[in-house]
């Protein structure tokens, strides 16, 4: 299959309080964006355990798009900070299993933040689109 | 009670599990009473024709040491189960990959390259590698097929029993005779060990989780009595089974996971990262990059024995 009539599955988890709202938000507003993120509510992106990335990626998931509250502002006061000292060693991680950095991100949307939430999954899908779908145990 | 028939088995290992059942001392004459030993390729002179020519599930137990990463193991590992009535994941590398598995970071032409070429001690300018065949005057020769990904025993064959540890500690093997002897073994499927982690069992004070700084273990000297997280060392203990009664604490050491993730953890690495950087105490972006650098190698340190259960198996190449 060629990258450009590949349309990657993207498993975007949103916190309750924020990201969630702001994904709701851009609905509401009728900001238009790729339809490739599947989301999962959390209440909050700290109950994000790097086992679910694995799961996403072991079950046929390209990417997986992880989105809390602007640091300062989680509604459980520490929440996304265990998520943004989490991920970044999970990436270190996954680049070592052969799981390129782009098929992560981590990224913060407030409930007001309905375009900014937009552009995050149309830059995400492109950026997917680009590597390609994911093998989960490919080659080798 | 007629004698047990027992066969033990090492498939990709060290051999250390073998010494490890030596390790019981005089129990070992125990064992010799309660049950005749069928197959043991490190200490005695059986050859597989003489399991292939025993009726299937005649042997009462077979305890399998070493992960499975070519042909022969393989072959074996499926013989064995076919003649034995309870078959026993011995040891870290048959339950979970173990440090063998530490190759599903690479892949056969990798680990040749490394091993017949690259390796300094090499004078392979030809770049001859081991043939499954090679012809000779006097006839063919065979060596097993070398698998690109190592595997846990129960992902080859079924496994009635789970014994972990790098080796399995002589305390669990002699419950295991026990067991056999007063034919008192737990419901198929047991780990046997505990179901909770080793920080339960662990004798160190834990207080509060915070760290700024990761040491490695040749950088500090532990305090003897405190929690070795605490202290900035990566001790598995958090996403680890317990039950090997805390060998590596006592010597001040820091949790390897050699007894894989504990009861209803699937996945002991994602685990274990996520307990670590959890007790992280800096909120800055760049502190918490340099905390993440100081880690130096984190898929092979919390994957360090459980590669071939984990959830990706082995590297994406």
């Amino acid at each position: 299959m060629s990258n450009s009539d590949f349309e990657p599955k993207i498993v975007g988890f949103c916190c309750n309080w924020c990201s969630y709202r702001g994904a709701d938000m851009a609905g509401t507003a009728r900001v238009k964006s790729a339809p490739n993120v599947r989301i999962v509510r959390v209440m909050c992106s700290g109950r994000v355990d790097p086992v679910f990335v694995l799961k996403a990626f072991q079950q046929g998931a390209d990417g997986v798009l992880i989105l809390g509250c602007h640091p300062g502002d989680c509604h459980y006061v520490e929440g996304n900070y265990k998520t943004a000292r989490r991920i970044p060693l999970l990436k270190k991680m996954l680049e070592q299993l052969g799981i390129e950095d782009e098929r992560v991100r981590l990224d913060w949307v407030s409930a007001a933040e309905g375009a900014r939430f937009a552009s995050i999954v149309n830059e995400m899908t492109a950026k997917v689109k680009e590597l390609g779908p994911f093998r989960a145990n490919g080659g080798g | 009670m007629p004698k047990l028939k027992m066969a033990l088995y090492w498939a990709a290992s060290c051999g250390g599990c073998d010494v490890a059942v030596l390790d019981i001392n005089e129990k070992i004459l125990d064992l010799a009473e309660l049950a005749d030993i069928v197959l043991w390729p490190i200490a005695m002179d059986f050859k597989y024709h003489h399991i292939e020519a025993m009726d299937d599930g005649s042997i009462d137990v077979c305890l399998f040491n070493g992960s499975v990463r070519n042909t022969e193991q393989e072959k074996i590992a499926k013989l064995l189960r076919q003649k034995s009535k309870v078959m026993v994941a011995f040891g870290s590398c048959a339950c979970f990959g173990g440090i063998p598995a530490l190759a599903n970071f690479f892949n056969r032409d990798l680990a040749f390259e490394r091993a017949y070429v690259e390796a300094p001690t090499n004078a392979n300018t030809e770049r001859v590698f081991p043939q499954t065949s090679t012809q000779v005057e006097e006839g063919e020769l065979e060596l097993p097929e070398f698998y690109d990904t190592v595997s846990a025993l129960d992902q080859v064959v079924a496994v009635e029993y789970y014994m972990p540890g790098c080796p399995p500690p002589v305390d669990l093997i002699l419950k295991v005779v026990d067991a056999l002897a007063t034919s008192s073994l737990p419901p198929p499927g047991s780990v046997i060990a505990l179901e909770k982690t080793l920080c339960d069992e662990c004798p160190r004070t834990k207080e509060e989780k915070k760290i700024t700084k990761i040491y490695r273990p040749h950088e500090i000297i532990p305090e003897p009595e405190k929690c070795l997280l605490e202290q900035g060392l990566i001790c598995m203990g958090p996403a680890t089974r317990g039950g090997c009664g805390a060998r590596c604490i006592e010597a001040n050491m820091p949790c390897r996971g050699c007894f894989g993730p504990p009861a209803g953890v699937h996945d002991q690495g994602a685990k274990m990262l996520s307990a670590l950087a959890s007790i992280y105490d800096v909120k800055d972006e760049a502190e918490i990059a340099r905390m993440v650098d100081e880690v130096k190698d984190p898929a092979g340190t919390f994957y360090r024995f459980g590669m071939s259960t984990s959830m990706m198996k082995r590297k994406r190449i």
